[in-house]
């Protein structure tokens, strides 16, 4: 027998789902660590929630083999499955009091009445609600009715927690609460999360990993840091952050660093995840806040462009660049103490791109 | 009910000045076609009787005390308690509490079945329901008469199919009744069920087999609490009116299953009648309906927190 922290929580493969004749889910296929907070990113209708249903068992495959902690699951109905849910509008059970929605799963598991209450006990003093026990949950905020739906699924200590956007129905600043109070909860329990959500912020902010994705196919799978820093694909460099995408063409090759021809306009160094041949066309992936404006010419290389317009956004400033091509850029400027920039519309302004500030993309 | 009262005041002041005047009908109606008729019944009950039908406008308690009391042939022996008609009335409780667990029953798998049908197909279904109550209930309770009777079409059929050795008796028994009343009020449980069900966030199931649950504590515990209302609803729609049903009694049971409705309107048929008699027993019906339905208003209004 292995143990139990080499496999895998979760192992999927060559998953598929089809709707009639819709594919939402297409030949999907990895491992979710134990003990990791798991994230699927991805647009609305790329297929999280199916994904998330078919681990829990509310849906069934079309193709493909899941396994829990080595154990196929194909033929366990949801009840049988050591997993447990935390719905996108939390589905407590109307007519039940916060104590009894906390204590069903545990009632279900046959529990003994002391340990149920024990249980119960400890689950409300960890998220808070001890204030709240006899309440209806028509009778709970948002937010607390959200730390209800948490504890219900952790009470019964699952393998696995799946969590389908519990965060989205609240507001931006309980939304930022939350994000800690997951991720603490997360470390504590050592449970598996496997965390959905469409809000990029809340899934870098959270995650160990990531999957990023589209159209019922995983982009890519990685640390927030890799997603951000060294994208796949140009899916994924535009889902996560902002950022400029060039059409470019590689001119020289050396390892995993690129030098690419603007049209009409300066050269760039880029690196790559890809093995790329001179001459091959692709796509530049250029960070906003990677990107200097000046407004003297500096020694080193620069594009030069003029100011279009510009946006206050708080932290940070951004500037719309026209280049003396037909190109735009975005940069973004940081808003602090002595580093205001003075430029005016129309007035010509230099752009430094750092070393590994761009992303040669083939796809 | 106290259900009413608390809607109307939540309706916005842009309607309080001509809410009175929106619900004059209403008013109306319930005035001319239910009080004023059930206040005449009223005072009939307390008038003497004319042997022809009808009443002499006398002040008398003889038709509850005939109801109630037995007082030997010549009125003069102590009063002793009169089980005859007490009789009847237990009896149509039974028979009607049989008729609305048969309705139940079958009416909420029924209701269920087609709240989960895709939304083009459950018209059809609740069309299907309604259909056989654009006939007449007479006729549809004569029918029911003809297939039930010793040598109906079901007899003649499972003795065919050989699942029977002899004809069952089903007509003139208590059975019969209760399939009668069945029949004629079903669709008054499939409706509020249905209603209950289609608002049902069936995610709730979900949730609770995730919690472990298996399918019949999940319809114990999560479906028939969130949709109680709708089988409240339709116990009493079936159940009120099966109490006073004469019909299927008449057709279906023999004297032994004689029921309240019957009674009752016997007192207003034909010279034979005794119409302060019929009003009392009516009544006394009236009042344990107002009960049941009294502690049904109280648990609901206890429910809402
Ligand atoms: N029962 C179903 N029948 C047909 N199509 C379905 C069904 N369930 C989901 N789909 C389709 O599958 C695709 C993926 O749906 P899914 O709910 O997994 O998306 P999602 O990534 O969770 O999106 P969101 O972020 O909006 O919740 C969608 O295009 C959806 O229309
Ligand atoms: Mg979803």
């Amino acid at each position: 027998m292995i143990a139990s922290d080499q496999i895998s929580a979760v192992t999927l493969r060559d998953v598929r789902k089809t709707f009639g004749d819709f594919t939402a889910l297409d030949d999907v296929s990895f491992d979710i660590a134990d003990n990791e907070f798991f994230t699927l990113l991805g647009p609305s209708g790329c297929g999280k929630t199916t994904l998330l249903r078919m681990i829990a068992g509310f849906e069934s495959t079309s193709s493909g083999t899941i396994h829990l902690y080595g154990d196929e699951i194909a033929e366990l109905p949801p009840n049988k499955r050591p997993v447990n849910t935390v719905f996108q509008n939390y589905a407590l059970f109307p007519h039940m009091t916060v104590t009894q929605n906390i204590a069903f799963g545990l009632q279900m598991l046959g529990w003994s009445r002391s340990e149920v209450d024990a249980r119960v006990r400890e689950m409300i003093s960890m998220v808070k609600l001890d204030a709240f026990v006899a309440r209806k949950p028509s009778q709970l905020s948002g937010g607390q009715q959200q730390r209800v739906a948490l504890a219900r699924a952790m009470a019964p200590r699952p393998k696995v927690l799946l969590l389908d956007e519990p965060l989205s129905a609240l507001d931006l600043k309980l939304r930022q609460d939350m994000r800690s109070e997951l991720k603490r909860l997360q470390r504590e329990t050592g449970i598996t999360f496997v965390f959905v959500t469409h809000d990029q912020e809340e899934a870098l902010s959270m995650s160990d990993r990531v999957a990023v994705m589209s159209a019922g196919t995983v982009q890519q799978i990685g640390s927030p840091a890799e997603v951000y820093n060294k994208p796949e694909n140009r899916f994924v460099a535009d889902f996560i952050g902002e950022t400029n995408l060039l059409e470019a063409r590689a001119d020289k090759v050396q390892g995993d660093t690129v030098t690419c021809t603007l049209p009409d306009e300066g050269i760039l160094l880029a690196k790559t995840n890809h093995a790329v041949v001179p001459g091959q066309a692709g796509t530049l992936s250029l960070r906003p806040e990677r990107m200097t404006l000046l407004s003297e010419k500096p020694q080193d290389d620069c594009l030069k462009g003029h100011l279009k317009d510009m946006t206050f956004l708080g932290t940070d400033t951004q500037f719309e660049i026209q280049l003396d091509n037909t190109l735009t850029l975005n940069v973004r400027h940081q808003n602090s103490d002595g580093n205001e920039l003075q430029i005016q519309s129309g007035q010509p302004v230099y752009i430094r791109i750092a070393p590994n500030a761009a992303r040669f993309l083939v796809s | 009910m106290a259900a009413g009262t608390g809607n109307g005041r939540t309706i916005s002041g842009t309607f309080a000045a001509v809410r009175g005047w929106l619900l004059l009908p209403s008013w109306l109606t319930i005035g001319f076609f239910l009080l004023i008729p059930v206040l005449l019944m009223l005072v009939y009950s307390f008038l003497t009787k004319e042997f022809r039908g009808g009443v002499i406008w006398e002040f008398s308690l003889s038709a509850y005390d005939q109801f109630l009391f037995d007082r030997g042939l010549f009125g003069d022996d102590p009063p002793r308690i009169e089980w005859t008609y007490i009789t009847i009335f237990g009896r149509s409780i039974a028979q009607a509490g049989g008729a609305t667990l048969f309705c139940l029953l079958i009416g909420f798998p029924t209701a269920f079945f087609i709240a989960t049908r895709s939304s083009h197909t459950k018209v059809i279904w609740l069309f299907l329901i309604t259909i056989p109550y654009w006939v007449n209930l007479l006729i549809r309770t004569v029918s029911m008469k003809f297939l039930i009777r010793d040598n109906g079409p079901l007899n003649e059929g499972l003795l065919w199919l050989g699942i029977l050795d002899d004809p069952v008796k089903l007509i003139n028994t208590n059975f019969a009744v209760q399939l009668g009343l069945f029949y004629s009020y079903l669709p008054f449980m499939v409706l509020p069920i249905y209603a209950s069900v289609e608002r049902y966030n069936f995610v709730l199931s979900e949730a609770a087999s995730d919690l472990y649950a298996p399918k019949w504590v999940i319809l114990r515990r999560i479906i028939i609490p969130a949709v109680s209302p709708g089988i409240i609803a339709g116990c009493i729609l079936v159940f009120v009116p099966s109490l006073g049903a004469f019909l299927a009694p008449d057709l279906l049971g023999g004297a032994k299953t004689f029921m309240i409705g019957s009674l009752i309107e016997e007192q207003f048929k034909g010279n034979a009648g005794n119409w302060p008699f019929g009003a009392a027993a009516s009544m006394i019906l009236l009042s344990l309906v107002l009960i049941v339905l009294t502690f049904y208003a109280r648990a609901q209004s206890r429910d809402q927190v």
